[in-house]
């Protein structure tokens, strides 16, 4: 009823080509947008703000990186984690050798390092396939988990062997460290995300997306159009690892504000997999809901026997949770095995030809 | 993106309702894990803390007369969900935090001073948070890492008859790898410079945890005359079993105090001999347990199994939740408040004196030491003894061994200095101070 492009013409190259050709989805977007500038610091407390928000965020860009490598290029990593450390280290060491230059210079900066890490271990990636790849990338994953461990350089030799953020400023506000308020560091990782997520999506839409594509569909038939596999592929680490590492700088830097190398251990590639998993291959807004359902679920599930009023004790609370998401997580899966960007599609084609289906 | 939104609007409104407390009580969050990998030593620590808390509640009404709000948020041990707790809790205004997990604390230590929120992390933590002068809101006591390992040495040098005997001896280091064991390493080194004996370094990686048959070949190969153990979880029932395993002497085994009655029973009786460093007793047999079994416990208060009570972990949990009782009281004296906010309680803790008579007082003779904090020391340099597994329980089997705090003391202050230099800009002490020295 209110779904529906009747009427919308498009008169140009341009508007045809567009990412969001229906204007009801346009103006959906704007009201995303606005709820996630305005409403959200304007109303959300601080819990909302610093515990679901900018650890959603954060979760949702490494997913999108993820999400370029095994959704669009077909190529599996369990390495992410790793490359996220790789960002974070990397922003550590800049920011305190040049303390002078802007932190967020530097965590986009970051993102280079990363990258040029990634590119390295995906190397392999032209002549190892699925989970072959898989084990390759996990071989990333220990070993740079490893070089946090050893190499004191990295973590300037803190005794606690934990990298710290100090505090930084821009345009005089704090945005780093214990003055930053969970609504600068909010502002902050939303521009960064929404900036990045918008170039993801020109990235995956374009030329580059769609040789992307190819690959993963058949990479031989790629390889006979013309589509040289080895930059298309190392180009797909690149971007991956790229944001990969913005997404652990700020992880560190954003949200948790100091980090042992545990908080770049297996476990967290494989919770960035579970959401691109579940949230959808091949889909950006499947990053978006993929982090929402592992990161966000979990915390409302373990809020409802509060806010409910049921007394349960909090280890019994955690139990029910993964308990919980666990079912959730088969629910999706069974209705949808091709994740929640699927359903959501599903649901808008319904919508379009409501109320009279085909 | 419609899931997204209605998942946020539920987040909003639940964000909004969580916030209501009654403020005629003290707000004490614990930290807990009773899930997780680490759930085995985490559960007899949070009932521990939580049975004393209630116990307070129960026979005293509380504090002063406030009774004590008990809310226990659980971590897995996981520094995310630790940070989620401490979001979760604040808005409640909490007296203090005590994060059970160094990996919590580290982010949290900047935080404190902010949101006027003290950390008490008990011989846990960043060493250098002793320096109360550098980290006003931190409080680590009884010991530091490097206390500890001082303590170790120096009950080796008693077997081998002094200091100056340990010339020569070969002391293996079995080490979780990661930045909790790799602490003590500077000062190891430096003991072994001092004192001549040679250190052998058998790093055990986290992922590696269960599977240390490569480090105890090398212990094997190299037989050192003592093994010091700095373990936490999983790595301590396997490196029982592993030392066992390899038949090497348990009578020189001695690990730092985290190792459980499980830790060492899993080896059988291969793990007589097995020691560890201790600060309070491992026994129930005290005032303050019994009336823990009377009010708590017999009353189907305490989620605690009835064996649990009493054991290494359960009295140390007792004791961190000593110190936060004590806190809290101190705070009420200085400030002459019944409701003691986080910046009295700092006070509290920073004034702290728990003599032989307040022991006495809590029903905690012979059960610990005394203690007393200052300003300028967060930590206070306990001395702690050396206890022995005999099969079923550990018994103590030294008496007190105090640190070599002459030798830890620099080192502390260097670390203190090195990190609010990192930390720049790193706030300078205004707080006020009760207690100078």
């Amino acid at each position: 009823m209110f779904y529906r492009e009747v009427g919308q013409f498009k008169t140009t190259y341009a508007a045809d080509q567009a990412i969001f050709p229906i204007r009801q989805d346009r103006i959906g977007l704007a009201i995303i947008l606005f709820a996630a500038f305005v409403l959200i610091p304007l109303l959300g407390g601080e819990f909302l703000i610093a515990s679901v928000m900018i650890p959603f965020l954060v979760l949702a860009l490494a997913a999108i990186g993820l999400n370029v490598l095994i959704g669009y290029t077909g190529l599996i990593s369990l390495g992410t984690a790793a490359f996220m450390g790789v960002g974070a280290y990397a922003c550590y060491k800049l920011s305190t050798i040049f303390p002078q230059v802007n932190v967020l210079v530097w965590i986009v900066a970051s993102g280079f390092v990363s990258s040029a890490v990634g590119v390295v271990f995906g190397l392999p990636s032209l002549r190892i396939k699925g989970f072959y790849l898989a084990i390759a990338t996990l071989a990333a994953q220990f070993f740079l988990q490893w070089c946090f461990v050893r190499i004191g350089w990295l973590y300037n030799h803190n005794p606690s062997g934990a990298i710290e953020v100090p505090g930084h400023t821009l345009f005089g506000i704090p945005v780093t460290g214990p003055q930053a308020t969970p609504i600068t560091r909010y502002y902050v990782v939303l521009v960064i995300v929404v900036v990045m997520t918008w170039f993801a999506s020109n990235l995956v839409h374009g030329r580059i997306g769609r040789s992307w594509m190819a690959v993963r569909d058949m990479d031989i038939a790629a390889q006979l159009m013309g589509i040289k596999l080895l930059p298309a592929k190392l180009l797909a680490f690149a971007v991956s690892s790229f944001y990969a590492g913005v997404a652990g700088a700020l992880m560190v830097f954003m949200w948790l504000g100091a980090a042992e190398p545990e908080a770049f251990n297996i476990n967290q590639s494989f919770i960035l997999l579970f959401m691109v998993i579940i949230g959808g291959l091949g889909s950006l807004i499947g990053s978006f809901l993929g982090a929402a359902l592992i990161h966000v679920l979990p915390i409302i599930v373990r809020f409802l026997p509060d806010a409910l009023g049921v007394p349960v004790g909090a280890a019994t609370v955690e139990h029910l949770t993964f308990v919980i998401t666990g079912a959730l997580i088969l629910f999706f899966l069974v209705v949808e095995p091709h994740g929640l960007a699927q359903l959501w599609r599903i649901a808008k084609q319904k919508l379009r030809v409501w109320p009279f289906p085909y | 993106m419609k899931l997204k939104r209605i998942v946020l609007a539920c987040a909003t409104t639940l964000s909004l309702v969580a916030p209501a407390l009654a403020q005629e009580s003290v707000f004490v969050p614990l930290f807990t894990y009773r899930t997780g990998p680490f759930a085995g030593s985490g559960t007899s620590i949070a009932d521990g803390m939580h049975d004393y808390l209630s116990m307070l509640n129960e026979r005293d009404g509380g504090i002063g007369g406030v009774k004590l709000a008990i809310e226990e948020c659980e971590t897995g041990y996981d520094t995310k969900k630790g940070l989620e707790c401490y979001e979760a809790v604040k808005p409640k205004g909490p007296v203090m935090v005590n994060p059970w997990s160094t990996g919590i604390t580290l982010p949290l230590i900047p935080k404190a001073a902010v949101d006027k929120i003290p950390i008490l992390s008990m011989a846990y933590g960043l060493s250098a948070s002793a320096m109360g002068e550098t980290f006003p809101w931190v409080f680590n006591p009884p010991d530091t890492y490097w206390d500890g390992m001082s303590m170790i040495i120096k009950y080796i040098a008693a077997q081998e008859g002094g200091l100056e005997k340990l010339k020569g001896k070969k002391i293996g280091y079995l080490y979780l790898d990661a930045g909790y064991g790799k602490e003590p390493l500077p000062f190891l080194d430096q003991l072994s410079k001092t004192y001549g004996f040679e250190q052998k370094l058998y790093p055990v990686p986290a992922q590696e945890m269960q599977n240390q048959s490569a480090q105890w070949l090398n212990v094997r190969r190299d037989r050192p005359d003592y093994m010091i153990m700095y373990g936490w979880g999983a790595m301590q029932p396997t490196a029982v079993k592993e030392a066992a395993k390899t038949n090497y002497p348990m009578e020189k085994f001695i690990s730092i105090w985290w190792p459980t009655e499980d830790d060492a029973k899993g080896a059988g009786k291969e793990a007589v001999g097995f020691k560890t460093l201790n600060w309070h007793a491992a026994t129930g047999d005290f005032p303050v347990i019994a009336d823990i079994r009377k009010h708590v416990v017999d009353k189907g208060k305490s989620l605690a199994a009835k064996d649990k009570i009493g054991t290494v972990l359960y009295n140390r949990g007792v004791y961190n939740s000593m110190l936060i009782a004590e806190g809290i009281r101190n705070a009420q004296k200085i400030t002459g408040k019944k409701v003691v906010n986080g910046e009295d309680v700092r006070r509290g803790l920073e004034s702290l004196n728990v003599d032989a008579a307040r022991l006495k007082e809590l029903g905690m003779e012979g059960f610990t030491g005394p203690i007393k904090l200052t300003c300028a020391d967060h930590n206070g340099h306990r001395p702690t003894f050396v206890q022995r597994f005999d099969g079923e329980k550990y018994v103590k089997i030294t008496d007190w061994i105090e640190p070599m705090t002459d030798k830890v003391m620099p080192l502390l202050e260097a670390d203190a200095k090195a990190y609010a230099e990192k930390n720049a800009p790193w706030p300078k002490r205004t707080e006020v101070c009760d207690v100078k020295s």
